[in-house]
């Protein structure tokens, strides 16, 4: 059984302009130990899919869909059971760790609130715990560090500051919301290359969101490409990368620069993404795609398995791989 | 800089305030239209007597000697006497200056009570019918003169329902609370519509931070993510507010005592204007700017305890 199973997941926003459909009946889910790359361009309603799994979009979204932790159902919980949820077995981590972390607190009191809330340590456990998670990210002098401040810290000290936070309760699922964004290049590389490790010291899984196609190559399991609100395809890295069964997927490597294509030209994917404001008929890539048929603009297509743990939404999956192979 | 480098020169900017003030003080009473000789004798102003009264009172000399006497005076607590009640200044404020603090202590109190927690209920229920009575109350309480707000209070609650005094001063701790209650209540409602309004502001700001989520995510108690988290950060822009808000505090307790017979500095203060009471108009002057600049001290030291950015 997986830890987290996500079905059918609607996300509106109503806005002063009307409702948003910002995401559009995603399921996924996630197993122990996992990481699983959520990847989509702006707007693709991926950080809102991330922010609905543990309750975490103000009053102005309405969700549904269900959202199972270990088979239970994590948006029925009581507001007790759902607090032990969140924070102690599934954390949470943002792109902008300078607005994350609360900038009046130190980092150690930031730390100890986590165990106070999830674990039954005293103060003097919780205050070795904070040292030792300080540790863990790899941040020095950590006992000095646990009485400062973010203002005091750098970008990657904070970025590290904050997964020390969110692994303090020892979750078994991470949610990280653009981890690396925020950072510049090293920096993110050393985020990335430290969230991999911790995932496979401390066995939590991991659901990464982002925009990178080269963070998800290099860091997850499986992938889930999503566009519009919706899901295109999920499947192995291995796979989805080798041989997209989705026009948008396939359009996305094309356009990005890949290994030994040094010479070849990149293929830009024409046109905008569609407005999310009114639902959209057929297939929400219709519009862009150069494999469009007549029923692409008017029946949305399902997702379905294509192979073992390879599903995609195009019903022009077959094609796409010949054309590949070509 | 550290912290404490950082609160040693604010301290030390005092020093220089306090000469501004003096000096401020000085040439105010310097510009006043008229020759305050000519204006103590009167019919009597020949010019002999005017020569006289002038050498007597040091105003022969030049402007830079009389300065450095005013503040050396000022230094060592000698302020002059009174014109009106023929005593030293000093003593005349030292009995009515308490009786004012106490009142702007009061409606401070009142307010902060009042409108902290409203705040929190307003911002909590944005633009649902909780936060509309609230803000709607406060907007009329804001848009009232300190004076109709003094005097329907006055009519109801000491006129009609003989609760409270109509005015006056006691001689007990207690006695004095209960005379102070309505001038308090008066002079601390706009005050408190002024708070509210920049505190709910500051939360529904706070609200939606990101650490705010972040608190969420990580299993925290509602109560633990209000206090901990939005409140000490919304209420770093409105300590400001307030520590700003003392010097209207004390313009409006000016307008208060008035109303309500209250024997404070405020009264002193419009007695004397009328009394053209130099010394005292003069003295009161420099007793509330440093009270002022005092109040501001303060609120940087309280801003400082909440917000470790400030400083550094």
């Amino acid at each position: 059984m997986s830890l987290l199973s996500v079905e059918n997941l609607h996300v509106t926003f109503s806005t002063p302009r009307g409702p948003v459909h910002a995401v559009d009946g995603v399921s996924f889910g996630v197993g122990a130990g996992e990481v699983l790359g959520i990847v989509g361009e702006s707007g693709s309603g991926k950080s809102v899919t991330l922010r609905a799994i543990p309750k975490l979009l103000h009053a102005n979204a309405t969700v549904s869909g269900t959202v199972r932790w270990r088979g239970e159902d994590l948006h029925a919980m009581d507001d007790a059971r759902l607090r032990a949820v969140r924070g102690g077995q599934v954390a949470v981590v943002f792109q902008e760790p300078m607005s994350a972390l609360n900038p009046v607190l130190p980092i150690g009191v930031q730390i100890d609130e986590v165990l106070t809330a999830h674990t039954q340590f005293d103060a003097a456990a919780r205050r070795k715990r904070g040292i030792e998670l300080l540790g863990l990210v790899g941040i020095a002098s950590a006992a000095t560090r646990l009485g400062q401040f973010p203002h005091e810290f750098s970008g990657g000290m904070r970025q590290r500051a904050m997964i020390a936070i969110a692994l303090a309760a020892a979750p078994a699922l991470l949610l990280a919301d653009e981890p690396t964004t925020a950072l510049d290049v090293t920096i993110q590389d050393q985020i990335l290359k430290l969230l991999l490790r911790l995932v496979g010291e401390l066995g939590m899984a991991l659901v990464l969101v982002t925009h990178d196609l080269g963070v998800v190559a290099e860091t997850c399991d499986r992938v889930a490409v999503m566009y519009a609100g919706r899901l295109c395809e999920t499947g192995t890295v291995h796979d989805v990368f080798l041989r997209p069964h989705h026009a948008y997927t396939h359009a996305l490597l094309r356009s990005m620069p890949g290994e030994g294509a040094a010479r070849s030209m990149l293929v830009p994917i024409p046109g905008q993404p569609p407005r999310i404001d009114a639902p959209v008929p057929g297939c929400a890539f219709a519009p862009r795609c150069t494999f469009t048929e007549a029923r692409c603009a008017t029946t949305r297509p399902a997702l379905v398995a294509m192979a073992d743990g390879h599903e995609s939404a195009c019903y022009a999956a077959a094609r796409l791989g010949s054309e590949i192979a070509a | 800089m550290s912290r404490g480098a950082w609160l040693i020169s604010r301290l030390l900017q005092i020093v220089p305030t306090f000469l501004l003030i003096g000096l401020a003080v000085f040439v105010l009473a310097r510009l006043l239209p008229g020759n305050a000789v000519m204006a103590m004798l009167g019919d009597r102003g020949t010019d002999e007597a005017v020569e006289r009264m002038s050498h007597a009172l040091g105003l022969d000399q030049s402007i830079f000697v009389q300065l450095v006497g005013f503040l050396e005076g000022v230094m060592s607590g000698r302020l002059g006497d009174s014109l009106a009640f023929r005593i030293p200044v000093t003593r005349l404020i030292g009995e009515r200056l308490p009786v004012t603090m106490m009142l702007t202590g009061m409606a401070t109190l009142f307010a902060l009570l009042a409108a902290v927690p409203l705040a929190f209920v307003a911002a909590l229920n944005a633009n649902r019918w909780p936060d509309l009575v609230i803000r709607g109350i406060f907007q009329v309480g804001l848009s009232s003169p300190i004076f109709y707000v003094g005097l329907v209070l006055l009519t109801v609650f000491a006129a009609w329902l003989r609760w409270f005094p109509v005015g006056g001063y006691g001689d007990t701790l207690w006695e004095r609370v209960y005379h102070l209650f309505l001038p308090a209540m008066t002079l601390g409602l706009s005050f408190a519509a002024i708070v509210m309004r920049n505190l709910r502001a500051s939360i529904l700001g706070v609200i939606h931070a990101e650490y705010v989520d972040f608190a969420r995510a990580k299993g925290l108690r509602a109560r633990v993510i209000l206090t901990r988290h939005v409140m000490r950060n919304a209420l770093i822009a409105t300590v400001t507010l307030v520590g700003l808000q003392i010097g209207s505090l004390l313009g409006g307790a000016v307008i208060t005592e008035t109303v309500f017979a209250v024997p404070g500095v405020g009264r002193l203060m419009v007695d004397s204007i009328f009394a053209r009471d130099y010394p005292v108009i003069q003295a009161l002057t420099l007793v509330l700017a440093v009270f002022v600049s005092l109040a501001f001290l303060v609120t940087d030291i309280v801003q400082m305890w909440l917000d470790p950015r400030v400083g550094r």
